[in-house]
């Protein structure tokens, strides 16, 4: 059976990048719209966060539905930040991240990034160099290869003990 | 936790900030948004528009039942998780002749290999069963073999009776089915089983309002029978998990009496003692849970409805096919 795309070029948003990072499964799941909880704890959890710091800055900024920004402070340079609860994704929160300023940069606007831990008094720079816009675009064209294509069938790992999905993914093979 | 509501009296509903109560002579009870997963209304229940668009927007259905505890309709909220795909791939596979037989087929297998399980646990002592649980595995195989679904109904017909019958032997006499007799129940187990089906189908229905599958396009059962048909379906698989073996629990431990029923022979229904016994113990055995081999952790028998569900969505999607669940334990 061929899975027909409902994707569009344009609809690549920070989320997917991350997820690519996270597990395929969850990319092709997120991206078909299979959602599994309408309001979770950890959406609750960020949400408070968000409410209580960073007050005074512009928040959630929207950027043609591709990108939601935590906030931008504009000074000499321009700084795209993101707010985060915890490291444990940190490599795919960097690459969210720098999916940001690629797609900013396209449109003339030259930026850094700043990741925010906020629950961990912590920040990390984000500097993308030319090779990293190099692998966005081909991470880029992965995610198309993923979504368009077959639900990736998913693997457990720890991460699956925290993730929404994993009922979704391993509920069905109590039966012998 | 959220839980079910069971409302088995005349009342009202009545939202004041983010609580609902249920009013009427006797009580006033609150129901806390947060805590609400469904409604079952047993009694007449009036409640303003404001209180269904709250219940609706927080993705609370209410299931509403006859005095006969017979299935009437549904509040079934707006729905949010919606996929453009899921629905897609379900009415393909609905539409497909040889797509919709095979679902139809597993549904079949399900009720039945379970069917099997209860009356293998039941009658481990009764020989005399032996011969119907013969009967039912020779029905079996005849599941692949036909290839239109009024057939494929007929053989599931034919093992409820058989499985029916089987009853029959190790029931007390009072509780004998006969013949299965639906509307109305003629006798006290059929009562019963009218009675416990409809709650199945509206728990199913629940279940399915929180994942993406569309509950109007069904497979074994044909989408016209029913609005929500698709609970119908899902819902065969787990009666003799749930409701069979709630109606064994309260026949076997000597539970009822003649104060739960009302009416006579004939024209039967449970009275408000006998529906709230069983609900009670319909709750109960939802919430039992049972250690999961796949998840690694207990979940109850509620929430199997909804993995069973998933693997439904994995199914039209092309990702996994499609297994029914089988008691394990
Ligand atoms: S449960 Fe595991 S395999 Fe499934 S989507 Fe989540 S992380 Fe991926």
């Amino acid at each position: 059976m061929i899975l027909q795309t409902t994707i569009k070029p344009m609809t690549i948003t920070g989320v997917k990048v991350a997820y690519y990072f996270i597990c395929h499964t969850k990319l092709w799941l997120f991206s078909h719209n299979i959602q599994m909880e309408r309001e979770s704890e950890d959406v609750l959890m960020g949400k408070l966060i968000h409410e209580s710091r960073y007050r005074r800055m512009k928040k959630d900024v929207v950027i043609d539905n591709v990108m939601s920004i935590d906030f931008v402070k504009k000074g000499d340079i321009i700084e795209v930040h993101d707010i985060k609860k915890s490291r444990k994704m940190e490599e795919a929160h960097r690459w969210q991240l720098i999916y940001y300023l690629y797609y900013l940069y396209q449109k003339g606007v030259k930026a850094i990034g700043v990741l925010n831990y906020p629950l961990l008094n912590k920040k990390e720079i984000v500097k993308p160099t030319d090779d990293d816009f190099k692998n966005i675009e081909q991470i880029m064209k992965d995610i198309f290869t993923i979504v368009s294509g077959k639900m990736s069938p998913p693997i457990k790992r720890r991460l699956c003990r925290r993730c929404s999905y994993v009922e979704f993914c391993f509920g069905g093979v109590e039966t012998p | 936790m959220k839980t079910n509501y069971y409302l088995t009296k005349d009342g009202v509903l009545r939202r004041k900030e983010n609580t609902v109560y249920f009013i009427n002579k006797e009580e006033k009870r609150a129901l806390p948004i947060s805590k609400i997963y469904a409604i079952y209304a047993y009694g007449n229940l009036s409640f303003t528009s404001g209180v269904a668009s709250y219940l609706s927007q927080k993705g609370v259905p209410i299931h509403f039942f006859n005095n006969y505890g017979f299935y009437e309709g549904s509040l079934y909220p707006r729905e949010t998780l919606i996929s453009g795909d899921v629905t897609i791939h379900q009415a393909e596979h609905h539409l497909d002749a040889d797509k919709r037989l095979y679902l139809a087929r597993r549904f079949i297998e399900g009720a039945t290999q379970n069917i099997l399980k209860n009356l293998k646990y039941y009658c481990s002592s009764n020989s005399s069963i032996e011969k119907y649980i013969g009967r039912i595995e020779k029905e079996l195989p005849k599941i692949e073999g036909y290839t239109d679904i009024p057939q494929l109904m007929s053989v599931e017909g034919h093992i409820r009776d058989t499985y029916y019958s089987a009853l029959d032997e190790i029931f007390p006499e009072e509780f004998r089915i006969g013949e299965r007799v639906k509307r109305p129940p003629n006798n006290k187990t059929n009562t019963l089983i009218s009675f416990g089906n409809s709650l199945m189908y509206s728990t199913v229905l629940t279940e399915i309002y929180n994942t993406q599958l569309n509950p109007t396009i069904s497979y074994l059962h044909e989408p016209f029978v029913r609005r929500f048909s698709l609970s119908l379906d899902v819902a065969e698989i787990f009666k003799p998990i749930i409701v069979d073996r709630v109606i064994f629990k309260l026949v076997n431990k000597k539970m009822l009496d003649d104060s739960h029923f009302v009416g006579e022979l004939g024209d039967m229904l449970l009275s408000d003692t006998g529906r709230k016994l069983f609900l009670q113990n319909y709750h109960d055995r939802l919430s039992t849970t049972i250690k999961h081999k796949g998840l690694g952790r207990e979940v109850s028998y509620q929430r199997l409805i909804r993995l069973e569900l998933y693997k439904l969505v994995k199914h039209v999607l092309g990702a996994q096919e499609y297994k029914p669940l089988v008691m394990w334990w």
